[in-house]
């Protein structure tokens, strides 16, 4: 019988032993997932219910040299947009701009931004007017997924006066996100753009804070705060710059909408920037949270090329302010001395070969010495003077004295200078009989294949203004390092002799004659140059320093256009009596010595 | 001449059963607690309601003698057959389950599955057939009674289908071939074919087990007849499996690859496994505390009042709560099997047993399936997952078991004057 009672104990033993045995192995599957592994699964958990809201640090605060604010933050509003896939966020984005405008360009680029970072919130509008805010505040609940914060916003008070060193930023693209020196950022997240903003991002940058927001599995945010501890984000510390603030604005207003070009203002000494300006100018304002088309337009189109910055991008023919190197190449390699007198007296040109080279004043300016040459800036002095010295040693000279070089200022974008760096330059340029000891001639001057940027022309004139020794410009206060190269190894005699000259460059006998100051002894050289676009329209350059026995400012200005070279030292010594004197009515200091001249009529370059 | 019957009731079987049940009925409630509401908001109100139905029947079917019930044994297994038929023919879907043709509705009142029912049923009708014999089956041929008692609901349940209650058919099916004493040999010589149809996938173990079973046949002798046939049954499964599997719709074959690999899959179908899993792994030794499972919260988990409930219970009770309930079913288990052994008669201890299987089978599933160690199958768990039909069919058990426990030997505890 087989369900005698002694059969059927027997069975439910073994069927009580495999009950507890099946259960046992289910405690030991429960043991190792909740106690074994809790700490993994714990982890996991989180991350399925937290998502982490950045939370932007304001960014570094910069000053000009007296503490005053060139650029800040102020609070700005950025909208985005938790969301479990790239349709569904697309799906919320479209019935979004039924509210607000979005074009389907924001839409798609919200998407893109998405699949590069899923969980993190997409950024959709990264700086949203006011009422953009209202209006989403007011429709919140119907998207759960909206984020809505403050993120501070970059301002720069002065704008358009300072936008050719600070820069702009502006939310980093697609193609940064792809380098991997931008690894450690992510979409969404601004970045300097430009001038100082770009050159110290590093610093200016500060460490993102982070909010942690509770989601559902569908992605909808249920708390808002709370959920964790949230992580402060930290302000990056302030930028200290050399700037001006004051000189700055003066500098943009001398220019205003009229003159173009560029304008660097440096201590000597320190290399440290005054005053930094390209005009026309920008509004880096307008750059922050996204470029209105209709001005990144206007911008582009402009022939005078607002976004170029002509101090450190441009590259004009130094004209005659190169004078002044071939004249230190001359001392330096002992060609001549400041009396030394040419064989040919100037007669408003100078045969050389088939070709005659002309002087710019067709009177000629007779027999005269290195010194008077450099005064009244006499061509034909110098075309010999060239010539004496050799194209070799002109070549190597000009690149000891760093014009085939960058200056090195602090502020990105900065281009090479054109400089021949040998012989073999031209032979490569023309073929080895396609060109002639001629160059020579343009070259001592400052024309042929010679361009230099504005700051580069700044940085050879503080050596001149001191002791040789060239400073690199800086923007940024920079305490520890004095970065200055000597460049000039000349007598100190010598130096004062090309100091003397550039002296009587702006009194009533050089060709800068208007562009004298009160009370201030300035000295500098003027240049036109001629332009390889419009012959009819020359730059004009203006390179010095004041005052001439202790300079405090060297100043470099290049007027695109500007015709003749005593417009540009009429710039500069208006920058220079500003930032001697201050503004007007302010008290000068020392006693004031009358030297009223009466202006002369400026005689060209 | 009046006589006093004296009766009695079972009383740590009803206690454990109850306090499963309100246990199950906390945590639905806790299921329940969202932080976006989800239809199972309202479910622990049911349930309540349901116990009270269930707790009732239980009482009314624990007042019918064992014979009665043996009595309507034919007659409810050819009703189960018929509502099994209408349900398949005009049978509806419900909740996730909405494809699945489980639900008896007339007039668009849900009536409830008769699945459910079938279970009770063809465990009473197994126990009947079984019962009968003087002695057990010892061959296959022999068993063709039984096979065809079960194949019948089972075919007319898998083409619903509902692959849950089909798996628990099957393990009732042995459990109660063991009960009714047969040798265990035959019954791994019968599971043999379905052994094949898995280790087809694999050369080595097909072979392995080819062996174990050539040796299996050589020890127990069984008819030559059978024994060619069930060598030709393991290799024709063998040979069929990989052809099987390539009928296999996609989506069928998906979950059986998600099942083995839940990573492959991580927002779709594998994606309930390892929600499920970080949901119980999570709830480390004493859980997130009741009602503040994160994962449960936040609608990570699916069905997380029916199906998935065990791991809310993971999640918010920790291992310590596992530990407790796992105890509280391994008891009710023990238990029942306690009454079969002690039943008067074949028949009642079959039952007895039988539907204790197929609870286990039911435990096994479910929170195998919670934490991976078993595909998902839609199968809830007994006195836990929300749903009226399950909890109603498993207090009618109850009640039986209650029964045939009084009318057995040496109901020693908790003896109760009836």
């Amino acid at each position: 019988m087989s369900f005698h009672p002694n059969d059927l104990a027997r069975r439910a033993r073994g069927a009580s032993w495999m009950l507890v045995g099946l259960f046992l192995v289910l405690l030991g599957a429960f043991f190792r997932t909740q106690v074994l592994r809790n700490s993994e699964y714990a982890l996991k958990s989180e991350s399925n219910r937290l998502r982490e809201v950045p939370l932007p640090a304001p960014r570094g605060i910069i000053y000009d040299r007296n503490d005053q604010i060139i650029a800040e933050n102020v609070p700005g509003y950025s909208v985005s947009m938790l969301s479990p896939a790239g349709d569904s966020l697309r799906a919320s984005l479209r019935r979004l701009s039924a509210l607000i405008p979005l074009s389907s360009d924001q839409v798609e680029s919200s998407v893109r931004r998405f699949r590069r970072a899923p969980t993190r919130p997409t950024v959709v509008l990264s700086d949203a007017p006011f009422d953009v805010i209202s209006v989403l505040e007011e429709h919140r609940v119907e998207f759960p997924g909206l984020i809505i914060q403050s993120a501070p916003k970059r301002y720069y008070p002065d704008g358009e006066a300072v936008a050719a060193f600070v820069g702009y930023t502006g939310e980093i693209t697609e193609n940064e996100l792809a380098q991997s020196e931008f690894s450690s950022y992510k979409a969404g997240q601004q970045i300097g753009k430009g001038g100082l903003e770009k050159q110290y991002e590093k610093q200016l940058r500060g460490q993102e804070g982070v909010r942690f927001v509770e989601v559902d599995a569908r992605g909808r945010v249920v708390r808002e705060a709370g959920a964790r501890q949230d992580l402060r984000p930290l302000a990056a510390p302030a930028l200290h710059t050399n700037i001006d603030l004051d000189l700055q604005r003066y500098v943009a207003s001398l220019f205003g909408d009229s003159l173009q070009g560029g304008i660097i203002a440096m201590d000597p000494v320190s290399g440290g920037v005054l005053a930094l300006h390209s005009a026309p100018s920008f509004d880096p304002n307008r750059f922050i949270g996204g470029i209105p088309a209709e001005y990144w337009r206007q911008l582009n189109t402009d022939p005078r090329r607002p976004l170029y910055n002509k101090v450190i991008q441009g590259r004009y023919p130094p004209a005659s302010t190169f004078k002044l190197a071939t004249a230190v190449l001359a001392l330096n390699d002992k060609v001549a001395t400041l009396d030394t007198h040419m064989p040919q007296a100037c007669t408003g040109g100078y045969q050389f070969g088939n070709r005659y080279f002309r002087c710019w004043e067709k009177k000629g300016h007779g027999d005269v010495s290195l010194a008077r040459a450099l005064e009244v800036s006499c061509d034909t002095y110098f075309y010999q003077l060239g010539l004496k010295i050799g194209l070799t040693r002109l070549i190597a000279g000009g690149v000891r004295l760093g014009f085939d070089k960058r200056s090195g200022i602090d502020l990105p974008g900065e281009v090479i200078p054109i400089y021949p760096y040998g012989e073999d330059y031209y032979n490569k340029r023309y073929g080895a009989r396609g060109w002639s000891s001629a160059v020579t001639l343009n070259l001592s001057i400052g024309q042929g294949e010679n361009d230099q940027t504005v700051v580069n022309m700044a940085r050879f004139y503080t050596a001149l203004a001191t002791d040789g020794l060239a400073a690199r410009p800086e923007v940024v206060r920079n305490d520890d390092e004095r970065s200055r190269t000597r460049v000039i190894q000349l007598s100190d005699r010598d130096l004062q002799g090309l100091r003397n000259a550039m002296k009587n460059v702006v009194s009533e006998r050089g060709t800068a004659a208007s562009a004298r100051i009160a009370d201030v002894v300035l000295a500098g050289k003027t240049g036109t140059a001629q332009n390889a676009h419009d012959v009819t329209r020359d730059h004009a350059w203006f390179v010095g320093f004041a005052p001439a026995d202790d300079p405090k400012i060297v100043v470099s200005v290049m007027l695109e256009f500007g015709q003749h070279g005593y417009y540009a030292a009429r710039v500069a010594s208006k920058v220079i009596e500003r930032f001697l004197k201050g503004p007007p009515g302010a008290l000068v200091a020392g006693p004031p010595t009358a030297l009223a001249t009466p202006i002369a009529a400026d005689s060209a370059r | 001449m009046m006589r006093r019957r004296v009766l009695t009731a079972d009383l740590p079987l009803i206690g454990v059963a109850l306090g499963l049940s309100l246990f199950g009925i906390a945590m639905v409630y806790s299921a329940g607690q969202t932080d976006v509401p989800t239809v199972a908001g309202r479910a622990w109100v049911s349930q309540i309601r349901w116990l009270v139905v269930a707790l009732a029947a239980a009482f009314l079917v624990s007042r019918a003698s064992v014979r009665l019930i043996e009595w309507l044994t034919w007659p409810a297994f050819l009703l189960t057959i018929g509502l099994l038929v209408i349900t398949l023919l005009f049978g509806t879907g419900a909740g996730t389950a909405a494809s699945v043709k489980g639900w008896l509705t007339i007039g668009g009142v849900r009536l409830g599955q008769p699945a459910e029912l079938a279970k009770i049923t063809v465990v009473l009708m197994l126990a009947r057939i079984l019962g009968e014999r003087r002695e057990p089956p010892r061959s296959i041929l022999e068993l063709w009674k039984p096979a065809l008692i079960v194949l019948i609901p089972w075919v007319l349940i898998m083409a619903q289908p509902d692959l849950g209650t089909g798996i628990a058919f099957i393990g009732i099916f042995f459990a109660m071939l063991y009960w009714s004493g047969v040798p265990w040999p035959l019954l791994v010589l019968i599971a043999s074919p379905a052994v094949s149809l898995l280790l087809a996938f694999n050369t080595t173990y097909w072979g392995a087990w080819f062996l174990l079973l050539i040796a299996l046949v050589v020890r127990y002798r069984p008819y030559l007849v059978e024994g060619v046939g069930l060598m030709l049954a393991n290799v024709a499964m063998g040979v069929v499996a990989p052809v099987l599997w390539e009928r296999l719709a996609p989506y069928q074959r998906h979950r059986l690859l998600v099942f083995l690999d839940p990573s492959i899959d991580p927002r779709a179908s594998g994606w309930h496994v390892i929600q499920s899993q970080v949901a119980i792994g999570s709830g480390g030794w004493l859980g997130k505390g009741w009602t503040e499972g994160t994962q449960k919260r936040l609608a990570f988990l699916p069905a997380q009042h029916t199906d998935f409930i065990y791991a809310v219970v993971g999640e918010e009770l920790g291992f310590i709560g596992v530990t407790v309930t796992l105890a509280l079913f391994l008891f009710l288990l023990l238990r029942v099997v306690r009454v079969a052994a002690r039943a008067n008669d074949g028949f009642s201890s079959l039952v007895a047993f039988g539907l204790a299987s197929s609870w286990l089978v039911h435990i096994l599933v479910n929170i195998g399936m919670t934490l991976n160690l078993m595909p998902i199958t839609g199968i809830p768990l007994p006195f836990f997952s929300y749903g009226g039909s399950f909890l109603l069919a498993s207090w009618l058990s109850i009640g039986i078991l209650v029964r045939i426990s009084s009318e057995g030997r040496g109901g020693r505890f908790g003896e109760l004057a009836i």
